[in-house]
Order: structure tokens, then sequence, then C-alpha cells
């Protein structure tokens, strides 16, 4: 499915703005997710497509209700160069992927055909034809990931 | 192989003798932290687990300062949910309004957090407490819920940047050009994953409120957690505050650094980040007069006692400029006041100020001072991204309280050095 590109830097504040954040509500978060940066965000993008970005994607505030506006959004994974490190861990807790993949991050461009293969460790953009391998997730993280997320893996193996 | 002073507080908290960076380990927390945005989500998954009861009642901090007291009825409602969880589990922690400040401010002078702790919250900025000498770093709500169910939390261990500070501050200058010239220098992902170390001779001539500053906006340079050396002034704040004794951990002499970076304190000049990122920061001499709308002194950054003290001195005698709306704001009651007491609160409002009650509001573009579209504002905050404080045009520079009040009296971004 496409992609939709965006640069350095991007921060919680743009990803779902903190006027939003007196809800909690995942569909009522995705409706405003990147809304100042890209006004079109959110109302096209479908289920299955992805969000490409540079370095540092998600960097600011701890709140969760960034991935989860993504995730609400119908967005596979974030493929970047690099992710904050509250954002990364708040990606794995709530079971969206999150790619690090500097060549594709750099390459892609918004509307560009991906696929992605999570246990492979393979992402395809089809409209430059071109396949780019990363990193499985270390054996800790896939099994987070692999659960939907933290809670459900401690529900299967009790609190 | 040597350890830096995070590595050996992780260590400490998971029962192993060493710790590599990379490795991943389940710590045992001594807080868990959340405010009225992400404890509600954090309740969620709390309640999706089933647990029985939290994992020690006496160990969570719940604090209602971001759309506190209630801007609206969403933020209400907010701010009950976590109020009925935290009668409900008999919270200890839990403070309401007329008790609340600004979280990261509230917690050290109520003596929850002691040098050696490992504190998670959900928030960014818990990165605080590493003035006290404490690990202690921002997370997400899920972690939060899981804080609480089972006193436990993941890390991947971190590596480290060390800051050797050397010489003192000139007057006038702070914290806030410390911490602003270091993110300057290293970007706002230069520590990301790390941890930032501060020691060094430079450290002694520091206050506590300088410190606080400083180790609240190692996220914005990207790092897992900022931590202090302990010295005399640490112990002695933890004393006056809290019941608990302190455990002091000191990086061993072969602890490995992925860098060293050296600050001269006695060079550094009063500093502003530019929007739309922390890392844009100039010196004075870098531009030319540039007219703002709005001040904000405030924020877990700047809200502390020296900091209102410093916008004092530098407001007495003078009016705000007919242009700007200054708005200051107490990071806790206790600050409000001690402040008051010491005519502080006077001076701003004869100055043409207002004074707001404790809560975190302009700083994340809450209430109480958003901006309009293209208005530019100077903040002692910590955050000047793109709609931080209101219209996506609106501009924020982050500063000194000093520069700060210079600025509200010139109607300009000013120095305190030109007077
Ligand atoms: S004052 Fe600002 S940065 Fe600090 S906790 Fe509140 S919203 Fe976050």
């Amino acid at each position: 499915m496409k992609a939709y590109k965006y640069f350095d830097n991007v921060d919680t504040d743009v990803i779902i703005p903190a006027r939003y954040l007196n809800h909690s509500e995942p569909m009522y978060l995705a409706s405003h997710c990147m809304e100042d940066i890209d006004e079109t965000f959110a109302e096209t993008v479908g289920s299955g497509d992805f969000i490409v970005a540079g370095e540092n994607f998600g960097c600011g505030s701890s709140r969760e209700h960034a991935p989860i506006a993504i995730k609400a959004a119908g967005v596979e994974a974030v493929i970047a160069k690099s992710f904050a490190r509250i954002f990364f861990r708040n990606a794995i807790n709530i079971g969206l992927p999150i790619i690090e993949q500097a060549d594709c991050a750099e390459e892609c461009q918004t509307g560009h055909e991906l696929s992605i293969d999570l246990k492979a460790g393979i992402i395809e953009n089809k409209t430059l034809q071109k396949t780019y391998r990363f990193e499985p997730f270390p054996d800790f993280l896939l099994e987070i990931v692999n659960h939907n997320g933290l809670i459900e893996k401690l529900k299967e193996k009790g609190v | 192989m040597g350890m830096t002073m995070t590595q050996k507080i992780l260590a400490a908290h998971c029962g192993a003798a060493e710790l590599k960076v990379g490795n991943f380990i389940e710590a045992d927390l001594d807080l868990v932290l959340g405010n009225d945005i992400t404890a509600p989500v954090a309740i969620k998954s709390y309640e999706a687990l089933k647990a029985q009861k939290v994992f020690d009642k006496d160990k969570i901090a719940l604090v209602p300062d971001h759309f506190a007291p209630n801007k609206d009825i969403e933020a209400a409602q907010q701010c009950k949910t976590m109020r009925l969880f935290a009668r409900e589990n008999e919270i200890t922690n839990y403070f309401e309004i007329g008790e609340m400040g600004i979280e990261h401010a509230l917690l050290p002078e109520k003596g929850l957090v002691v040098a050696g702790d490992v504190v998670i919250g959900a928030d960014s900025h818990t990165c605080t407490y590493g003035a006290l000498g404490a690990f202690s770093t921002g997370i997400g709500s899920t972690d939060m819920g899981v804080g609480m169910a089972t006193g436990k939390c993941w890390f991947r261990v971190p590596s480290a940047i060390k800051i050797n500070m050397k010489g003192q501050l000139n007057k006038w200058v702070s914290g806030k050009d410390v911490i602003l010239h270091l993110i300057g220098k290293i970007g706002v992902d230069g520590a990301r994953y790390k941890s930032l170390e501060f020691t060094g001779e430079g450290l002694e001539s520091l206050t506590m409120d300088d410190r606080f500053t400083m180790a609240n906006m190692a996220i914005e340079a990207g790092a897992k957690n900022g931590i202090f050396e302990v010295d005399a002034k640490t112990i002695a704040y933890i004393a006056q505050h809290s019941k608990r004794a302190p455990k002091v951990y000191t990086a061993d002499a072969d602890a490995i650094y992925d860098e060293e970076i050296t600050i001269d304190l006695s060079a550094l000049k009063p500093t502003v980040a530019f929007p739309h990122l922390p890392e844009n920061t100039k010196t004075f001499e870098e531009f030319g007069e540039i007219k703002v709308d709005q001040v904000v002194v405030g924020s877990c950054t700047n809200g502390r006692f020296d900091d209102l003290k410093m916008t004092a001195e530098i407001l007495k005698g003078h009016k705000v400029h007919p242009d700007i709306r200054m708005i200051i704001i107490p990071a806790t009651q206790k600050i409000y006041m001690d402040a008051m007491k010491a005519g502080f609160i006077e001076t701003f409002i004869e100055a043409g100020a207002v004074v707001s009650t404790p809560t975190c509001g302009p700083c994340l573009g809450g209430y109480m001072g958003i901006l309009a579209e293209g208005e530019r504002a100077v903040a002692t905050t910590n955050r000047n991204f793109v709609g931080r404080m209101g219209h996506k045009t609106s501009e924020v520079y982050l500063a000194s309280p000093a520069v700060a009040a210079m600025t509200a009296i010139k109607g300009y971004i000013a120095s305190p050095e030109a007077e």
C-alpha cells in the first residue's frame, strides 16, 4: 500500500496535537493525526498504508496517543531512519511495527507502493522496484510485537 | 568492566552484578508516575491486565496538572477517571487541586524521589529527577499501567555521554542556558537512547534548581535519562525534603562513555532556542530585534523558586511592555507561597503580569495563554515544536527566566546582560 513521506524530527505534537489530548478514543485521535503538517493525511490514509520518515521520528512527549493515533488510522508500519526512544517503546508496547531502514526511508516518496514482510525482514518498494533488508527485532521485543503488545503478552503469562 | 551511574542503578534494581550496553532487563520500580492525560490511558491498560491490586499504593504518584484545574468537560472527565482510580486503589500520592503542582516540580518537593531510585513516569520530562541522582525516565501509558500492576518495567541498558562541567556561571546565566547550549551542540537526537551523565568541578556552583532545569531537558537531546553526580547539595536537598535515605551510586573510574563533552560554564551566555526545535540555539550577537506578543515564565523546566526570583529581580520597578501579555506560573503551591512571602507576586502584579495557579497550561498549548495565528512567545518552557503553544503558525522561543523577564519589559527578545 502507499507511503506518506515526512522529514526528520517529526514530533509527537504534530503526530497528535495536545489540544486533542482531552480525548483518548483511538478513532478520534486518528481523525486529527498529522494535521498540523499534513491536512490531507487523516482523510486520505487507508488501511495498510505506511508512514516513512527521516531521523528521530516521534521525538518529544511520551503521549502514547501518538502511536495509538497512527495505528488507529490504519497504518501498517512506520519506516524511518531512526526513532525517538519513548515513541519506540510505546509503539512496541501497543504492537505497532516500526522499522529502522535508512535507505528505504531516504529513497521512498509519498505515493510509492510498499509492502513489508516483518518475519523475513524485507521491505519492497514496488514503485522503485527495489527491496531492502532490515534487522529483525531482538527476541525480547519480537515476543511483545508478536503478542500484539505488552498487555496481551502479560495476560498470557499472567500478572 | 566499569559501569556508569545509570548502569549501576539499573544493575542494583534487577539483581545483576554487571550489565552491558544493549542488555534487556526488567527492573524493580521505586515510583510510577502519571498525569491527567496519560493516566486515564494507563488505567485502561491496567484494567485489561485484571491485576488484583496495585503493586504498592505508596509507590504510585498521580498528578492532575496538564489540563487542571479542569479546562473543559473532557478534561474534567479525565481528571475524574484518575481521581476515582486513586480513591479506589487508596493511592497515597494523589495530589488534588489545592495541593497539586506541576508533577516534576512537585515530586522532589514532596520527597518522593531520592538518589539511587528507579522511577518511571508517563511523561517525557520524568527525566527531571536525574538531578537527584536517580535513574528516572519517561515511558508511555502501557508501561505505566504495567508498572502499576507489577512494579516492574523493561529497559534496554543504555550507553552514556559524559558531560564534564568546569568553571562558574556568570550573573544572568543559569541552568537553562547550559542545557540549551548543550542541545544546540549535540542536537535533538544527539543523546538518543543514551544517558547524559553530568559531572565535574563545575557542578558545585549549580543550584538544585539549575540542575532540575538541566535534567528536565535531557529528553530534548533525545536522552533516555540525564543524571547528576550526587554531592553535598543533593544530599542536603534530599534530607530537607524526604524521609527516605538516598543511595549514592558513582560511576566507576573505568566506566565506558560513547563520548565526553566539556562545558566551560564561565564561557556561556544567555541562549535562546528559535522555532521549531530546541536545537536551534542562538546567542544575542547572532540575531536582531524580534518582537514578541507573549512571555511565559513557568513549567516543569523553569517554574521553581530561583526562576521566579530571577524574574522578580529584573521586573522590579519596571512595567511589562504594552504590546506584551506576561503570564507567570509558579510550579507548585509551595513555590507560589514562598514567592508570595518573598514579595515576588506583588512585584509581578505591579509590573502588569498575570500570575496563575500551578498548571502546565500554555506549555503544551492546553489553556491559560494559547497563541493566535502568527503570534510569537518567549517561554521558559522546554519545547518549541510546531503548534506547541497554539496555532500552527505561532512561534515559541525558549529561554531562561532572565531573558523572558527582560523581553517582557522591552517588547522584543532581550538579553538581561544589556542592562
Ligand atoms: S510543564 Fe510542560 S513539559 Fe512540563 S509536564 Fe507540563 S506540559 Fe509537560
